[in-house]
């Protein structure tokens, strides 16, 4: 781990000097709202921002990505046989992700690049893109990142930190990766101000307010949980819109259409939400969450307890807060997962019914 | 409407108590400034979480959709008018909803209060005609008229058009607006500016379909986006599609859009798609002088044949 200083007049210099073997990518400001976009030539990431409206997972995990590409023109040799659509998996650098959104990434990592299963279109351009994060130290009041194995200051996913000092920025190199982008950036001054670090990530984990429970949610019982009185109750102002799942930077489910225009077709691959009625509707008609309850409580389960108990790695959830200001009719995961956490199925025995 | 919510509890505690309904929908306060969430209560225990305030702009009608209960629910103008098309649809029976009129003098626009100050929202409170809004260094003071959702600045029916009983006595209704200023704006462009400024509206839109999801005439059991034999547009983020799903939409509200606001409120990323659902509305008013929800009698104007119909394609 190295630690460089950059005077933030160089600041530009240095990113513009990585564009020539990057392509960048960073939070640009859209109307009234923050967005991560492919930076123009000489245009540099808006990092006086809080966080983006949706997250970066859209730069490994697009909407709506063609994967192959088929042709049903019968006079040409290679018709009806799909071919993997050319992307450009050149060198990119994601500058100014917040840690919590790093973090998201390995979560969103344990299903694309399983030991058994890889998805290529994720796992090239995660492989393909350097992550240098900026620190938090504005984080809103719905932030509970430090409550889910996250922080402010949070390194995990990330190639570089970078944390505003006054006249400069400080950032920590912590892999190869970021060793070769701060060499194409320039960034050789080092600093032996470990102490500025730690003390900046102190101050910002101490501005974080809202925090959660979630020491209890392995050892309940997973079909008690299930069962639990409260989901109705938690469900029942639920919209069924993707709000939630579309904002979240850790919600990986997507769905696999073809698409046909004249003899072109595409295979896409498009995000999906376990909140919306025909989410892994069956080809027989069957439903196995036809109710609201029931795909409320998936979302809520596998953040809280499926993944849990699958990975052991703590929650699904980076509390970057996104779904708690964003969803129409308020419903929070943090009184969601309170609930979880205090359950106690004993108590509650007399309620199933 | 301050007074409201000790009111609604003590209604929805005799309606509880005396078994006259099964569930009193309402809201309940929210975890976040702005925000209540619309909840259900079925015990008198229960009847405290019960509130009102101007944060409860997201429309009940469509909590009542299919339900099998006999309900009680407060009803906004608004609201009342989409029950008024649920009973009209069949969506619920007449018989089965008490319905507890709430006259109101509008709901506050979250995303138009954040844009009048600097820094996160804290807390925001109200008084009868102020909204207070205060951040981590700064409280500011607006006359509530001035954050109000544009839906509720151009609203003629605050008063419920059909209630069992009233949360208190009417309010006065707004007269001599100009409804659609913006909409003739809109009908005045060139077809190529027309076109810029629909493909600038929809362009953020994430397909999350949060808009359709709170509309209470959105209750198909599979909405034409979702349906897959046959497939009537694509799934994924060609602009094309996106105004498919969006322009549709806004034809299958035609004259059954009450203009309750509720879908630019759900709206995540702040798209105003109510000027697609006010042109209809429009419409229906100067083609038809109809407007909607206003009567259990008659059917919605694109419902129903009269053989006095003006237009000379249907004879």
């Amino acid at each position: 781990m190295t630690l460089v200083t950059i005077d933030k007049k160089d600041w530009l210099k240095g990113l513009t000097a990585a564009a020539e073997s990057y392509r960048l990518f960073g939070p640009v400001k859209e109307k009234d709202w923050h967005q991560f976009e492919e930076l123009d030539k000489g245009e540099m990431p808006d990092l006086n921002m809080v966080n983006t409206r949706l997250s970066p997972k859209a730069l490994l995990f697009p909407q709506s990505e063609d994967m192959l590409e088929y042709s049903l023109d019968e006079t040409r040799d290679d018709h009806h046989i799909m071919k993997e659509v050319r992307k450009d998996y050149s060198p990119r650098a994601v500058v100014g992700i917040r840690p919590c959104d790093a973090k998201a990434t390995q979560l969103i990592k344990l299903n694309f690049d399983a030991p058994d299963i890889k998805d290529p279109y994720w796992l090239k351009a995660y492989e393909a893109t350097t992550f240098i994060g900026m620190a938090c130290d504005t984080p809103l009041s719905t932030c509970f990142c430090t409550s889910t194995g996250c922080g402010p200051y949070h390194e995990e996913g990330l190639d570089v930190l970078v944390m505003e000092q006054n006249d400069a920025y400080l950032a920590k190199i912590l892999t190869d990766k970021g060793q070769v982008f701060a060499d194409a950036s320039g960034w050789a001054t080092t600093s032996d101000d470990a102490a500025t670090f730690e003390a900046g990530k102190k101050a910002a984990e101490d501005r974080i307010v809202s925090k959660i429970e979630t020491d209890n949610l392995a050892d309940t019982d997973l079909l008690e949980l299930h069962g639990a009185p409260f989901w109705d109750d938690v469900a029942f102002a639920c919209i069924n819109c993707g709000t939630c799942t579309f904002s979240c930077p850790t919600c990986w489910c997507f769905d696999i259409q073809d698409e046909v225009n004249g003899k072109s077709g595409v295979r896409m691959k498009n995000w999906d939400s376990c909140m919306f009625p025909i989410f892994t509707v069956h080809t027989t008609g069957h439903n196995p969450r036809d109710t609201k309850t029931q795909r409320v409580r998936q979302r809520f389960m596998h953040k809280l307890k499926y993944f849990v108990d699958k990975y052991h790695t703590g929650i699904m959830c980076v509390g970057c807060g996104r779904c708690v200001r964003q969803c129409p009719v308020n419903i929070d995961i943090r009184r969601v997962c309170e609930l979880m956490n205090s359950f106690n199925p004993t108590d509650a025995c007399a309620s199933q019914g | 409407m301050l007074g409201y919510t000790e009111k609604m509890r003590g209604i929805a505690s005799r309606l509880l108590k005396d078994c006259s309904v099964e569930m009193v929908i309402g809201f309940r306060k929210g975890s976040m400034p702005m925000m209540n969430e619309p909840c259900f209560v079925t015990t008198i225990e229960d009847v405290p979480s019960l509130i009102w305030d101007s944060n409860c702009g997201i429309n009940l009608a469509n909590y009542l959709t299919n339900r099998k209960e006999k309900i009680a629910v407060f009803a906004k103008g608004c609201d009342s008018r989409n029950i008024v098309n649920h009973i009209i649809e069949n969506k619920i029976k007449r018989d089965q909803v008490h319905i507890v009129g709430v006259p109101c003098t509008g709901m506050i626009d979250k995303r138009k209060i954040a844009g009048m100050v600097k820094g996160e929202i804290l807390e925001v409170s109200e008084t009868d005609d102020t909204i207070k809004v205060k951040t981590a260094d700064s409280e500011t003071l607006f006359e509530k008229t001035e954050v109000l959702q544009q839906n509720c600045t151009l609203c003629i029916h605050r008063n419920p058009v059909i209630h069992d009983e009233m949360v208190a006595d009417p309010v006065e209704e707004q007269t001599s607006l100009d409804r659609y200023a913006d909409i003739q704006k809109i009908e005045e462009m060139e077809s190529e500016d027309k076109w810029q400024f629909f493909e600038d509206l929809l362009s953020p839109c994430i397909r999350c379909y949060a808009c359709r999801n709170a509309c209470p005439l959105c209750y198909c059991p599979t909405c034409f986006v979702d349906e897959s034999k046959p497939q009537w547009m694509g799934k994924g983020q060609d602009p094309i599609d996106v105004r498919t799903f969006h322009f549709l939409r806004a034809y299958h509200c035609a004259g059954r859009c009450t203009d309750c606001g509720a879908c630019e409120r759900a709206c995540p990323v702040g798209i105003n798609m109510r000027l697609l659902t006010r042109k209809l509305e429009k419409d229906c008013q100067e083609q038809f002088g109809w407007e909607a929800g206003l009567s259990l009698d008659q059917r919605p104007a694109l419902d129903v044949y009269q053989t006095n119909d003006p237009g000379t394609f249907i004879k």
